[in-house]
């Protein structure tokens, strides 16, 4: 019986208390940097995309919800023709950020892309794409691989020895 | 019949029912706050048009009467009980002079007309023809019964002291004392028990949605499920004007608050402890209901009559 009073005078109390609510479309809640949110495709320092296609993604992807086409420009660099992501489809488990060998591939804090038309939430690469480098900086990836691309040829690379004729039999 | 009591009488029909909607409101903001949240409040100013669009949603679903149920009982069920509590807002005084027919078994026709509201849970869950209702309404009618038994007697002490069934006569014998000092276990028991007759929490047993998905009233869809969710908004209204008038004093009060508004600031009280409790207390098993029922309270209240007429007969 007492029990039961105090149970009805501590809710009581309630009243007064601070409210745990966040009151969303004006009050938003904080989200720490590397929550899983939105994916977005980043670009590098000087401004080429990141997105080597190498399929890395698609195939991590556990829900096949990431779907691209490679290609190639005339100076040899990779790209993707097409990137699509079916956000209706993606649980944002950041497996493809964790498989991106290029950084290119990146879940931001944002959690916002309620549409009233499913068809919408099917983002094409100018809607993933964004202008700056996303959560990790300075990083090329074709200034440190060394592979030869139009401009750059093997050996070029940043911390990279020109290469060796092994044929030869000089020492 | 003369204009007066024709207005009078739209006055008690209406203020209790347009009382529920309201209670809906209070009840959603109130458990909100209690439970250190919000509560609705992006539906029109502070959330008070809430109520407006639950009904709108109500009167737009569909109405279904299962094909396996008895029809014209399941039809019937709800409105027993928002009749019968219509029914006994007729001997209510709000204010002195302001009551539709000042009974002189006013007491009397209340209490008759909360035990055939147990009629709507009993017929309700009987009509469906579905377990989970039936089961509920077994409980329903078995917890009702019970607490109607002491219910009544609770009553018996305000009644020997006042010497009159009539609800204008308790209120106006009150000036002295209020009843709720020399009743204080007759008020406890009589809170208990309005808690149990109007099935609100803790004892919404018959209706106990963790248990019994919801009771009497699982086949219920609709505006027939919206009657029994009136009634019971109402059934919380009328118990909280009978603990107002049979113990605090009914419109009595200082004199720089006109009667009516002292009558409805406490019934408010009441209401929002009704609501309070429901935030606070876990629902009692069955079984623990009625052994509490009929082992404590019960004695409690023969007791409270016996010592009640041993004092007034010294």
């Amino acid at each position: 019986m007492w029990s039961n009073l105090r149970t009805i005078w501590i809710a009581f109390t309630h009243l007064f208390r601070k409210k745990v609510t966040i009151e969303y479309p004006e009050k938003k809640q904080h989200l720490p940097p590397r929550y899983r949110g939105r994916i977005i495709l980043s670009r590098d320092p000087d401004g080429g995309e990141r997105c080597v296609g190498c399929y890395l993604c698609a195939a991590a992807c556990p829900v096949d919800c990431i779907s691209l086409q490679a290609t190639e420009d005339e100076t040899g660099r990779r790209y993707p023709e097409f990137f699509r992501i079916n956000f209706s489809r993606c649980i944002y488990c950041g497996y493809c950020e964790e498989a991106c060998p290029t950084y290119a591939i990146q879940l931001i804090p944002d959690t916002e892309m309620a549409e009233f038309n499913r068809q919408n939430l099917v983002y094409e690469k100018e809607d993933l794409t964004i202008e700056g480098q996303g959560k990790y900086h300075g990083y090329n990836y074709y200034k440190v691989a060394g592979m030869a691309i139009g401009g750059k040829d093997k050996g070029e690379s940043e911390n990279e020895d020109p290469p060796i004729d092994i044929r030869s039999l000089l020492p | 019949m003369n204009e007066g009591v024709i207005w009078i009488i739209l006055a008690a029909i209406l203020l209790p029912l347009s009382t529920a909607p309201a209670l809906i409101w209070l009840e959603r903001r109130l458990l909100g706050l209690f439970q250190d949240r919000r509560g609705p409040n992006r539906v029109g100013p502070l959330g008070l048009f809430q109520p407006l669009a639950d009904m709108i949603k109500m009167f737009t679903k569909e109405d279904w009467i299962p094909p396996f149920a008895d029809k014209v009982v399941f039809v019937i069920a709800p409105a027993i009980v928002v009749i019968t509590i219509l029914m006994s807002f007729m001997v209510v005084p709000f204010a002195p002079g302001f009551i539709v027919a000042d009974l002189n078994i006013g007491l009397l026709f209340f209490l008759g007309m909360s035990s055939l509201g147990a009629y709507s849970i009993v017929l309700g869950g009987w009509a469906s023809n579905s377990k989970y209702s039936l089961l509920g309404a077994l409980r329903g009618s078995a917890q009702m019964i019970t607490y109607e038994v002491f219910m009544g007697l609770s009553l018996m002490g305000v009644v020997m002291m006042t010497g009159s069934f009539s609800l204008q006569d308790i209120v106006l014998a009150q000036q002295g004392m209020w009843n709720f000092i020399p009743q204080f276990i007759g008020f406890v028991i009589f809170f208990i028990a309005g808690a149990a007759e109007t099935h609100r929490l803790p004892f919404d047993i018959p209706e106990s949605e963790s248990e019994l998905v919801a009771g009497y009233h699982t086949e219920y869809s609709g505006m027939k499920f919206g009657m029994f969710f009136v009634g019971e908004y109402l059934g919380v209204t009328l118990i909280s004007c009978m603990i107002t008038i049979l113990f605090f004093g009914g419109w009595l009060g200082p004199d720089f608050l006109p009667p009516s508004i002292w009558f409805t600031l406490k019934t408010f009280i009441f209401i929002c402890i009704f609501i309070l409790l429901r935030a606070a207390l876990p629902r009692p098993r069955y079984d623990q209901l009625m052994t509490y029922g009929w082992k404590i309270l019960l004695p409690l209240v023969l007791l409270n009559i016996l010592v009640t007429g041993a004092i007034i007969l010294i």
